[in-house]
């Protein structure tokens, strides 16, 4: 195990370092990048954690396809090279302050109820295909209702583009 | 990644060692191939327009990649001064390393029986291990998940260079890209289905016996013709070239780049060609499967797989060489409208067959109700159709 947690420090240091300077830069397109590298180091936590389908479904959904999106839409409106003084705007001290009371609200959440869980050495490592089962079984309901609303959210993104 | 199967005791010395060797003869494999590639493509066009080609450099021009690459290497690297200096310089390496690391899941060689799971090794050092440089258990959405990155390089590039023609270059790039994604993916999807497995390695276990059992046989031919057109769109190859048309766009997402920034570009278009011909192979054409006749056993095999690739690689040029490029909106038209409907649909069939097959269910009410979806979707689908192209000629009409 302790290779996984010299792996997993070095994954954290690089998403928090990559997580404020996605906030920081003053280049829109500096900022999606290391938006990028937070979720791709993310990816790579859930590798440690033997978790590949969930990695690569982070690689393939949120990196290929979210972000982008997000530097095409970028990249068709306006996307300057160097620097831009107009990206942190005067009202930044309170976005920082709600981020920092939300991390909190999480991690006190967090440890309140897993701190003193320990992970089982050996415990059971699931599969794609018992992500399959489990989605298709235990998780059915769950599954379909997010199916539903993306469906209604796909609708009403062609709805709202329509012209008349 | 908890992948190799065959390391269930640990890993020591030996197992590290082979998978250097493999790596490294991967690697050293897909750059002379890919020497050889640029090689075949110029001389199989030249040959095709009535021309020579290249063959001045060694017997036949065989050395000319290599004398090209060489002044790649001794060209000085311009970067133009309003270009962003970071993503600039990173571009060219996401193209090139996503093109190496899909590579790793294809297997090249080993003799596989009917039986899935227990074949396809081979000895090596006392060592059983697969002629793969990795087997992980998400296999093939490995690939998937690499193409996705790989539009990173070719955006970042258009962008990065700070001037008009490479942008747009690269923002029809990456809007070909995710929309002949879908496409990929499900063709690929309707293989997994059939093989129950998402491993590249059982996937080529389950094709074992002989072109019956193949997937371009058993799937119904239509998810391998999908893949191959999404593929070339993938690859940005003619017919699917937009995104470097020269008369539009000097060169694209890469005409600010020169040396050997430039050749790395170069590079990774040639090796997704060979990785995607690779893939197909594996996915539809029982990757190394092949009658095996005397002598070394392990080495028929690898030879099979070879001259299956080559056929794909002659394909892709032949494309080239003899297909005009599509218009913009035909390319949106055939991704959207005819691929994804189509695949969609086959990906539903071939569910619905595996699923009668394990159920037993009644075979005429089965294909009655995929007769009765596919009349029910179909003329949805032709609807809405009808209905958008009426709508766009109202509008320019008006306008």
């Amino acid at each position: 195990m302790v290779a996984q947690n010299i792996a997993f420090g070095i994954i954290s240091g690089i998403v928090v370092f990559s997580a404020l300077r996605m906030v920081t830069t003053r280049n829109i397109v500096h900022s999606a990048l290391f938006l990028v590298a937070v979720l791709a180091g993310l990816s790579g936590q859930y590798v440690l954690l033997a978790a590949e389908f969930v990695a690569t479904t982070q690689v393939l959904v949120y990196i290929g396809a979210v972000m982008v999106l997000f530097l095409f839409g970028i990249m068709l409106t306006k996307a300057p090279i160097g620097k831009s003084m107009e990206m942190t705007g005067t009202q930044w001290p309170i976005a920082a302050g709600v981020a920092l009371m939300l991390g909190a609200v999480i991690l006190y959440s967090l440890i309140d109820q897993f701190g003193s869980d320990r992970l089982t050495e050996g415990g059971k490592i699931y599969r794609t295909a018992d992500v399959g089962d489990e989605v298709f079984s235990t998780y059915i309901i769950p599954f379909e209702a997010i199916s539903v609303l993306l469906l209604a959210a796909l609708i009403g993104a062609i709805v709202l583009a329509r012209k008349d | 990644m908890t992948g190799d199967p065959l390391f269930h005791d640990g890993v020591d010395l030996v197992d590290i060692g082979i998978m250097g060797l493999k790596v490294v003869v991967a690697f050293g494999f897909l750059l002379v191939a890919t020497m050889f590639m640029v090689w075949f493509e110029r001389k199989l066009i030249s040959d095709m327009q009535n021309r020579i080609g290249p063959n001045v450099a060694g017997p036949w021009g065989l050395l000319q990649t290599f004398a090209d690459g060489v002044k790649f290497f001794f060209k000085e690297d311009l970067r133009p001064e309003n270009a962003d200096p970071l993503v600039f310089r990173l571009a060219p390496y996401i193209s090139a390393v996503t093109a190496f690391l899909s590579f790793a899941i294809v297997p090249v060689g080993g003799v596989f029986k009917d039986v899935p799971g227990t074949t396809g090794t081979v000895n090596i050092f006392g060592r059983e291990t697969f002629l793969q440089v990795a087997d992980p258990p998400i296999g093939i959405l490995l690939l998937l998940a690499m193409s996705s990155i790989a539009v990173y390089g070719i955006m970042l590039a258009g962008w990065s260079s700070g001037s008009k023609y490479p942008l747009i270059g690269s923002v029809r790039a990456s809007a070909q890209a995710i929309s002949y994604e879908a496409a990929l993916g499900m063709s690929v999807v309707a293989v997994v289905i059939l093989a129950g497995t998402l491993s590249t390695h059982d996937i080529v276990a389950h094709q074992a016996g002989g072109i019956n059992t193949w997937f371009l046989v058993t799937s119904g031919v239509i998810p391998f013709i999908v893949f191959l057109i999404a593929a070339t769109a993938e690859l940005n190859r003619p017919p699917f070239d937009l995104v470097e048309a020269e008369q539009e766009l000097v060169g694209g997402f890469h005409t600010e780049y020169s040396s050997i920034r430039f050749a790395l570009f170069f590079l990774a278009e040639f090796m997704n060609v060979i990785t995607m011909s690779a893939i197909m192979v594996t996915l539809f054409f029982g990757g190394p499967a092949g009658p095996i006749f005397f002598g070394l056993t392990w080495f028929w095999p690898t030879i099979w797989f070879m001259s299956k690739v080559m056929v794909f690689l002659f394909i892709f040029v032949w494309f080239r060489a003899t297909l005009p490029r599509l218009r913009y909106d035909q390319l949106m038209d055939l991704g959207w409208k005819v691929l994804i409907p189509l695949s969609l649909f086959w990906l539903m069939f071939i569910s619905l067959k595996e699923l009668r097959a394990s159920n037993d269910w009644n075979w005429i009410a089965t294909y009655a109700a995929a007769a009765g979806g596919l009349l029910l979707g179909g003329t949805l689908l032709i609807t809405a159709l009808r209905a958008g192209d009426r709508a766009y000629q109202k509008d320019s009409e008006d306008a």
